[in-house]
C-alpha cells in the first residue's frame, strides 16, 4: 500500500481558495446599491442575451460574478428552493434571508468537499414591501461566506478598488438616474469614462411595483437615464 | 428548523423548467391530486359556476358571477373565480372549487418558474397547452365527479391579439374564434354573448356584454349569482391586453351593472 503524500489542511484550503479567487478574478464585476426607488443592481456584461442578473421571488433577486456555467445553475437551484417554499408554505414566507443561508450551505459544502470549488460570487438581494421595510443585501462567496452588506455591495475580481470608489460618491436616497450613473462610473477603468449602456446589464428591484418588483432597465429606459433623464 | 437545501440534480434527472416536475421529484404529497377512495359516498363538493371570456379589439375581457354551491346550498356568495395567470393572462373556473383553485395556484407557480428558470416567459399558447395537462392530471377526480373545467384567455404578444381557450375534462384543449362560457350557466351566457358580438367590439363594450351575460345567466340557472344589490356584490371582471391584467374595482364593476341593467334584461319581466 502506498502512503499518500501529507498535505496540511490549511495549504489544501489555501489552494483552492486561490484556485477559485483566480477564476473570479477573470469576470468582469457587478454592483449592487440601495436606491430612493429599490435595490439596483448594475453588471458590467457585454452579452445581451446570457444574463448575470436574475429574478428569483417577488421582491427578490439574484445576481452572480465568476463562473457563468456555476451561477446559473445556483441562480435555478434558488429560483426551485423559494418556488417550492412560496407553494408549500405561503408567498410571504419566502426571505432573501433563508434564501442567502442554503446558498452558503451549499456552497461551503461544495468548497471543502468537491473535486473543486465553485468560481462564483453571489448576491441575495430584497427590497422591502414599503419605505419602512429595510432592504437586504447578502453577499456569499465561493467558500459559503456569508456576509450581510448595508447601502451597497461589490462582486467580482476588482471588488476593493471598485467598492473604495463607491463609498465616496454614494447616497443612500439617491434617485435611479443618478444611482445608475455611479453605478456605469465605477465599474469602468479609473478615469476612465463610465460604461455605456451596451456594456451594461441592468435591473431594477422596484419598490412601487405589486408582486413582482424585479424589473430590467434595457433599451431606450438605459440610455435615457444613462444621459441623465 | 434548518433551512430547506438548495434542490440541485444531476444533469439525467433535471427537472428542467417545469415547477409540476419538481414537485413530482421532491415533494410529489404536495401535488394537488385528488384520490377518494372507492365507495368514498357522496362528499359535498362545492362548485362555481358560471365564467365568460371575450375577445375584443384591444384584448379580452373575462368575467365570472361569485356564487358556489354545494347540492342546493350556496356555499358562498363571495367566491372569486377570475384570476391571473401571469402579467398577459388569465384563467377562469369552473366546475368543483375546491380542486379548481388548487389547479389555478400550481399553474400561476408553473407559469413563473418557467419565465424565471428560462429567462423569458412561455408563448400563450405554451401557457395554455401547460394548463390543458393540469386538466387532464385531474382526470381520475373528474371520473368522480370533480370536474374542473377552466377558461384561458390572454394577449398574444407574439401575434398581437387577445386569445381564448377552452377545456374539457379531458384536457382537451379548444381555442376559440371569439367568445366562450363555462359551468352550469354557461349556455345561457354564451347564447347572449353571441347575440350582440361583434368583431369591432371595444373594450368598454366587451365588459359590459360580459356583466349582461352573466346577469342573463343567473336569470334562469339557479346556480348562477347575479348582482346581489343589498350586499354590493357584483361580478369579477378583469381585462388583459398589451399593458397586462387588470381586474376591475367592485366600484367600476358596480356602477356598470346598475347602469345596464335597466335595458333589455328586465324585458319579459312576467316570465
Amino acid at each position: 500500500m502506498t502512503m499518500p503524500f501529507y498535505v496540511s489542511p490549511e495549504q489544501v484550503m489555501k489552494d483552492r481558495a486561490d484556485y477559485a479567487r483566480k477564476g473570479i478574478a477573470r469576470g468582469r464585476s457587478l454592483v449592487a446599491l440601495e436606491c430612493a426607488d429599490g435595490v439596483l443592481i448594475v453588471a458590467e456584461n457585454p452579452s445581451r442575451t446570457l444574463n448575470k442578473i436574475s429574478e428569483v421571488y417577488d421582491r427578490i433577486a439574484f445576481a452572480g460574478v465568476g463562473k457563468y456555467n456555476e451561477f446559473q445553475s445556483l441562480k435555478i437551484g434558488g429560483v426551485r428552493l423559494a418556488d417550492l417554499k412560496g407553494y408549500q408554505y405561503s408567498r410571504e414566507d419566502v426571505t432573501a434571508n433563508s434564501l442567502a443561508n442554503a446558498y452558503a450551505q451549499t456552497l461551503g459544502q461544495v468548497f471543502t468537499h468537491e473535486m473543486k470549488p465553485y468560481e462564483v460570487e453571489i448576491l441575495v438581494a430584497q427590497v422591502g414591501a414599503h419605505p419602512d421595510e429595510p432592504n437586504e443585501l447578502f453577499h456569499i462567496l465561493y467558500d459559503g461566506t456569508l456576509m450581510d452588506e448595508h447601502g451597497f455591495t461589490v462582486l467580482g475580481g476588482r471588488a476593493e478598488a471598485i467598492a473604495e470608489r463607491l463609498e465616496a460618491d454614494y447616497r443612500p436616497e439617491a434617485p435611479l438616474a443618478e444611482a445608475l450613473r455611479l453605478g456605469a462610473s465605477v465599474l469602468a477603468e479609473e478615469g476612465g469614462e463610465p460604461l455605456p449602456a451596451a456594456q451594461l446589464e441592468v435591473a431594477l428591484l422596484d419598490r412601487s411595483r405589486p408582486e413582482r418588483a424585479f424589473r430590467r432597465i434595457r433599451g431606450a429606459e438605459l440610455d435615457e437615464l444613462l444621459r441623465g433623464g | 428548523m434548518p433551512d430547506l437545501p438548495l434542490p440541485l440534480f444531476p444533469p439525467g434527472g433535471d427537472p428542467g423548467p417545469s415547477f409540476v416536475e419538481l414537485l413530482r421529484r421532491v415533494a410529489p404529497d404536495s401535488l394537488p391530486v385528488v384520490h377518494l377512495p372507492p365507495g368514498a359516498g357522496e362528499v359535498p363538493v362545492t362548485h362555481g359556476t358560471t365564467v365568460v371570456a371575450i375577445r375584443h379589439v384591444a384584448g379580452v375581457v373575462m368575467a365570472g358571477d361569485r356564487r358556489a354551491t354545494a347540492g342546493m346550498t350556496i356555499a358562498s356568495r363571495r367566491i372569486e373565480k377570475v384570476f391571473p395567470a401571469d402579467r398577459h393572462s388569465g384563467v377562469a373556473i369552473a366546475g368543483a372549487a375546491g380542486p379548481a383553485i388548487e389547479m389555478v395556484r400550481l399553474f400561476q407557480v408553473q407559469l413563473a418558474h418557467y419565465e424565471k428558470v428560462e429567462g423569458e416567459p412561455l408563448s400563450l399558447e405554451g401557457k395554455a397547452n401547460q394548463l390543458s395537462q393540469m386538466v387532464r392530471a385531474n382526470l381520475p377526480a373528474a371520473m368522480q365527479g370533480l370536474v374542473v373545467v377552466p377558461l384561458f384567455a390572454g394577449w398574444d404578444e407574439r401575434r398581437r391579439r387577445g386569445r381564448v381557450f377552452s377545456f374539457d375534462a379531458l384536457g382537451g384543449k379548444y381555442e376559440e374564434a371569439d367568445f366562450q362560457a363555462s359551468g352550469s350557466g354557461g349556455l345561457h351566457a354564451r347564447n347572449w354573448i353571441k347575440a350582440s358580438w361583434s368583431e369591432d367590439l371595444g373594450a368598454p363594450e366587451a365588459i359590459d356584454l360580459a356583466i349582461r351575460a352573466l346577469f342573463a345567466a343567473a336569470d334562469e340557472d339557479a346556480a348562477t349569482g347575479g348582482p346581489d344589490l343589498v350586499r354590493r356584490i357584483f361580478p369579477t371582471v378583469a381585462t388583459i391586453g398589451p399593458d397586462g391584467y387588470r381586474a376591475l374595482a367592485t366600484d367600476e364593476v358596480a356602477e356598470r351593472a346598475e347602469r345596464l341593467l335597466t335595458g333589455p334584461e328586465l324585458g319579459g319581466r312576467g316570465a
